[in-house]
């Protein structure tokens, strides 16, 4: 039986925009706040409990409540990446379980398209132990996902083009999608004709970058009651993190393992259960080593799972990310978890576009992933229900 | 077809790692053992990451290894291999694979090092097919 649940996510809000050239980060964190509190039917002085990652300027989340100017009794700065938010939302789902606080707001912004950030070139770390190691070698983001495809299809025969359906399944839900930064629907050979980026993945199996962001706001359960019936019951959550283990390297699955593990066994619930994914595209890789981690399809089996269309709305068995996911609506800040939450939360709310919106969506999964799965990263995974759940 | 080579940047190296790069000066390369569990590991640290006993030593690798993934990086000035290269010893390395045809790189393919000067004098391990 499902544990009684601690908290709901009452608020969501995408930031509209997807370039940024005239707004500062704190100012679209004050512009999320504003707009997930709107559609929570609250106000900022309801908030007391604040949760950012590491790229919010500032000391922490500190500076970032002075420039919105939140009275706080609770905070929370976890940074992991581009999971980080799905990792907020359980931290704030148990902060207000243990009454540390009673609504929650949840923020993610950047402007790295703006300020032109380059994520071609090797990364500079500046610190960490295992630079020495690494950063000569030049890895980017993209080759080190790139490698974890190249070890995918030499050990179970994964295909570009069965890569490519993922694309292509995220396309046809962004053209419905006002804005998406690619809306054109894409095929398989699209995909696979498009330049070669870093072996074996191409420029269509990378997501976009873009401006903005996006803000949750939490609620505990009486609260939730008293706003109507909008809001959405998290109903398990998990998180972990995956390294390169002292030199015993195996590239073929994530930490999702561990993270959706947790999260079902909280939710008692499994993926077969689930009416919705949104699962975190940095790249089509991406994605499929993460199905296959949540348990959607068996290890190996990802390239056939996610192949003639199988994850789109209306069409496939997994209906996933019907906003157009990072592959082509939305990657702000260059992290993908948050964007991965709201279009969960308007799925269950039958607020999705009506071409992608799933009859009867009841269960819902959302998963992030950050850092990068070819060398460490940290994985979250929640599992949301929608009010009469 | 060759590849051209692209400029490597200088190592970050400190008191826990400096032998290692000495040891590459002279065309060695290094991993670390532990005296304590008998277990290798990489990237080298003092403390060991299996047992966290500070009684580890360094070992000469035969420089020897396969290929368990790779991907050739298209976007830039100088096109470049970079890999995953598992030792004999039985640790797995980040690295370039030189000295090869970009287009004929393959998983499980054997390689060995190489030794190539870093921006300001350096010795940095690379591997090259053997």
């Amino acid at each position: 039986m499902a544990r009684p649940t601690k908290a709901y996510i009452a608020g969501v809000y995408e930031h509209p925009t997807r370039k940024a050239v005239d707004k500062t980060i704190p100012q679209l964190h004050a512009e999320l706040a504003a707009g997930a509190l709107a559609d929570a039917g609250l106000t900022k002085d309801d908030v007391d409990g604040f949760f950012c990652d590491g790229t919010g300027p500032g000391l922490g989340g500190i500076s970032m409540a002075e420039y919105i100017g939140l009275d706080l009794k609770y905070t929370d700065c976890t940074e992991t990446g581009g999971s980080s938010y799905i990792v907020h939302v359980g931290h704030a789902a148990q902060a207000i379980a243990d009454g540390k606080c009673s609504v929650a707001l949840i923020s993610l912004a950047g402007r790295p398209r703006a300020e032109g950030l380059k994520t071609l070139g090797a990364r500079t770390y500046g610190g960490p132990p295992e630079a020495g190691f690494e950063m000569s070698y030049g890895p980017a983001v993209v080759n080190t996902y790139a490698m974890v495809a190249m070890r995918h299809m030499h050990e179970f025969g994964t295909t570009s083009e069965q890569l490519a359906w993922i694309k292509v399944a995220a396309s046809h839900h962004a053209q419905h999608n006002e804005h998406a930064v690619l809306r054109a629907v894409v095929t398989v050979e699209d995909v696979v004709n498009s330049p070669m980026i870093a072996d074996p993945l191409h420029r269509l199996d990378c997501c976009v970058i873009s401006d903005g962001g996006g803000a949750l706001v939490m609620v505990s359960p009486e609260i939730a009651k008293s706003l109507g019936n909008r809001s959405v019951k998290v109903l398990g959550q998990g998180e972990a993190i995956k390294h390169l283990n002292a030199g015993q390297v195996d590239l073929t699955y994530t930490a999702g393992v561990t993270s959706g593990r947790i999260a079902f066994e909280e939710a008692n619930l499994t993926p077969a259960d689930m009416d919705y994914a949104s699962i975190y595209d940095s790249f089509t890789i991406t994605v499929l080593i993460t199905l296959e981690d949540l348990g959607f399809c068996e290890r190996g089996e990802g390239g056939k799972f996610v192949s003639d269309g199988n994850l789109i709305s209306g069409i496939g068995k997994l209906p996933f990310n019907t906003d157009g996911g990072g592959l082509c609506n939305n990657h702000p800040s260059n992290r993908g978890s948050m964007t991965k939450v709201i279009e969960a939360v308007r799925q269950l709310r039958g607020e999705a576009h009506p071409a992608v919106q799933v009859p009867d969506c009841t269960l819902a999964l959302a998963h992030g992933t950050g850092g990068q799965i070819g060398t460490r990263s940290g994985s979250a995974t929640v599992i949301l229900g929608r009010n009469d759940a | 077809m060759s590849q051209m080579e692209r400029t490597y940047s200088d190592p970050d190296i400190n008191m826990e790692t400096a032998v290692y790069w000495e040891s590459a000066k002279n065309g060695k390369l290094l991993v670390k053992t532990c005296k304590a569990c008998g277990k290798l590991h990489y990237y080298p640290r003092t403390i060991c990451p299996h047992c966290l006993s500070s009684d580890t030593d360094w070992v000469e690798a035969s420089g020897k290894g396969t290929i368990y993934t790779y991907s050739v990086m298209r976007r830039t000035e100088t096109p470049y291999v970079i890999a995953y290269v598992t030792l004999e010893e039985g640790v797995t390395m980040l690295s370039n694979i030189v000295e090869c045809d970009v287009d004929g790189v393959a998983v499980g393919q054997t390689v060995e090092v190489v030794f190539r000067d870093t921006e300001g004098g350096h010795s940095l391990p690379v591997f090259r097919p053997a």
